[in-house]
């Protein structure tokens, strides 16, 4: 864990007031609204969420990546003090692989199947940081040592379907931390894995991340996944920040009725062949197209009153190191 | 508890099951012997009526096999599956038929188990219709009822899946397997596709109706934390094979074999600190080319040269607990 995940320093990433829309013939929904968020140097910030929350679309906007007819209408990216929002595609170049790289859910579409393994690398290392060709070899080959593939000199000449979605995810990894960058967006990086694979995969990150001082935004629908490796989390539901906190207090002593209800709902080990219901959210997940007035959470929220229709969805700033758009639950 | 004399509703024996594995013009010519996939590998299992049994295991482990070959969706290649008595693997078609009524499963993906041009009401009647269960005018009456049964509002039965969310259609999924009063309901990775928050009512769903209709039931799940909710029993598999089976509780408070322990100690839980080891190192073997000896010992960090060569054995740890293993239920009984 990082010294000052909630340093005085200046936050390498800010993010503020971020409102992205995807329009159709009805009109525009809002699949994040308002979001503010800052990340500081060698911090992991979980963002954690159900279906169609804005956790990915949020974590693609930062590097441009919001898929068509998703479009950001507000707000801004600020990243080492340039905004990402406003930049051209010259400039989104040098900073995507180079200081902040990706990962994705699915390893199998993210390579390419007619190419083999190494080839991809050798590119990346090429067309980013002009490596020549045998250096670019070389330097491949200590990658996938790195992130744990045995024999890394016969694999190099491997095409992705010979390879496991394990060793795939590793792959992905070798080439997002190629050009060593400070920030690694990750979203869902290991929800299309085993149990164990997953567990080795989140060992590498977090390895990673203790030698390099990168910093991360782990993107995750698993509580589980996301406690155990951020230093603060952020919950969404419906396009808005619900809670916000460093792990402990999120995870401890969760404020708002969705955080808790999403904890509640948590099946758990310690209670094994005990069959006692769980405590659900009742009704449905949210329809971004038909939100009600105020809190997007009321329809299934047991705290639920007139007046949560009326108040702004936004964190309290009474505690900076823990806040909850919830007013009245405490 | 169900009393272990009792012949159980469903047994399953000796099961194998392999698939042929490609066979390229090239390996014709070169006579390089046609390679064999070991989807399943001397499966044994029994199910009584309310209860209980979780198949947990990770992906090409068997458990979705072993599913399909007790509905006949697959045939083994040997074994015995017997239903209420009946043998299931022998049954004339009309006895299949009977067991098929009585023996329903749902699927892990809402959105390709449902026909998307049929209404809810035709989806969840014509199977009771088609097995003459009920008269077509007895329809609305049997889909008020079953709607009520999986909490969805009588209104949804005209609609198409397309305007239900997954939660939703997962609900319709299961009034559509009880509409034909089974015995059994075999849910394979029924609650894997759904948000935690839904998931958790399905799974509440699945207990009540446990509970209520006294259904016998075999839950398949990856994820563990999913199947100590539900199951009364477990059953690990891995590779084809069961590795250890007993009563929920004393499997994942005191696994005795070192895969078990494992699957425990990868599951992300809800605690903040994480140890910094994985829990297991190197990925599942090709199932081409099943070990020899103890098919874990590629991963396994108790391997001793005899795993290497003898298949083990179950060894009984406690009352109706077992685990294929040779080293680790002796140290743990000795105090490790």
């Amino acid at each position: 864990m990082s010294e000052h995940a909630l340093g005085h320093d200046q936050p390498m990433l800010e993010i503020t007031d971020l409102t992205i829309g995807f329009a159709d013939a009805r009109g525009i929904v809002l699949a994040a609204d308002h979001i503010n968020l800052k990340l500081h140097r060698n911090e992991t910030l979980g963002l954690l969420g159900e279906s169609g929350c804005g956790k990915s679309v949020t974590l693609r906007s930062i590097l441009g990546l919001v898929p068509y007819p998703g479009e950001v209408i507000s707000g801004s990216i600020q990243w080492q003090g340039h905004s990402l929002r406003d930049a051209s595609h010259r400039a989104l170049e040098r900073v995507r692989g180079r200081e902040i790289s990706m990962i994705f859910q699915d390893p199998t579409s993210c390579l390419n199947p007619v190419f083999t393994v190494g080839s991809q690398i050798v590119e990346t290392l090429r067309t980013r940081l002009n490596m020549p060709a045998k250096d670019a070899h070389q330097r491949s080959v200590e990658l996938l040592d790195h992130v744990g593939i045995p024999s890394p000199e016969q694999r190099l000449k491997l095409y992705p379907h010979q390879l496991s979605g394990g060793m795939r995810q590793r792959i992905m990894i070798a080439i997002a931390i190629a050009c060593e960058p400070q920030l690694l967006l990750a979203d869902e990086p290991t929800t299309a894995l085993d149990v164990t694979i997953q567990d080795q995969i989140l060992n590498l990150l977090g390895m990673l991340r203790q030698e390099t001082g990168m910093s991360m935004i782990l993107v995750s629908h698993d509580v589980g996944v996301v406690a155990q490796n951020s230093d603060r989390i952020i919950i969404m539901y419906a396009g808005r920040i619900m809670e916000a906190g460093t792990t402990g207090e999120v995870i401890y002593h969760p404020r708002h009725p969705y955080t808790r209800g999403l904890l509640a709902a948590v099946p758990s080990l310690d209670r094994a062949g005990e069959r006692r219901p769980l405590t659900s959210i009742p009704g449905q997940p949210p329809n971004l197209a038909r939100l009600p007035q105020g809190c997007p959470f009321q329809p299934r929220c047991a705290f639920a009153r007139p007046e949560c229709a009326t108040i702004p969805v936004e964190l309290d700033r009474g505690y900076p190191e823990h806040g909850s758009a919830c007013p009245f639950v405490d | 508890m169900p009393v272990e004399n009792n012949q159980p509703l469903l047994k399953v024996d000796n099961l194998f099951k392999t698939y042929p594995g490609r066979w390229t013009l090239l390996n014709r010519l070169r006579g390089t012997p046609r390679l064999r996939l070991t989807a399943l590998d001397d499966v044994s299992l029994a199910l009584n009526s309310n209860e209980v049994l979780g198949l947990v295991g990770e992906s090409g482990s068997g458990k979705t096999t072993t599913a399909r070959c007790i509905v006949r969706l697959e045939t083994p290649d040997s074994g015995h599956i017997t239903f209420d008595g009946n043998d299931v693997l022998a049954a004339d078609p009309a006895r299949l038929r009977q067991i098929r009524r009585d023996v329903q499963m749902i699927f892990q993906d809402p959105y390709s188990s449902l026909n998307p041009r049929m209404s809810i009401r035709v989806a969840i009647s014509e199977p009771a219709i088609v097995h003459g269960l009920i008269d077509p005018g007895d329809a609305e009456a049997l889909v008020r009822e079953l709607l009520d049964r999986v909490g969805l509002p009588y209104s949804v039965a005209d609609l198409r899946p397309r305007a239900l969310s997954g939660g939703q259609r997962q609900r319709v999924a299961i009034a559509r397997a009880l509409a034909l009063k089974p015995r059994v309901i075999i849910a394979d990775e029924a609650v894997s596709a759904l948000d935690v928050s839904i998931q958790a009512q399905i799974l509440n769903l699945f207990g009540e109706l446990i509970r209520d209709l006294g259904l016998g039931m075999i839950f398949i799940a990856h994820q563990l934390s999913v199947i100590a909710q539900l199951s009364d029993r477990v059953a690990i598999m891995y590779l084809g094979r069961i590795v250890e089976t007993g009563p929920t509780a004393a499997v994942f408070n005191n696994p005795h074999h070192p895969y078990t322990a494992a699957l425990l100690e990868a599951h992300p839980s809800l605690e903040v600190d994480k140890e910094q080891e994985p829990a297991l190192t190197g990925e599942i073997p090709s199932p081409y080319a099943v070990p020899k000896g103890c098919r874990f010992n590629t991963r396994c960090r108790f391997a001793e040269p005899r795993c290497y060569e003898i298949d083990p054995a179950p060894a009984e740890v406690s009352r109706s607990h077992y685990a294929w293993c040779h080293v680790l239920p002796d140290l743990v009984a000795h105090g490790r």
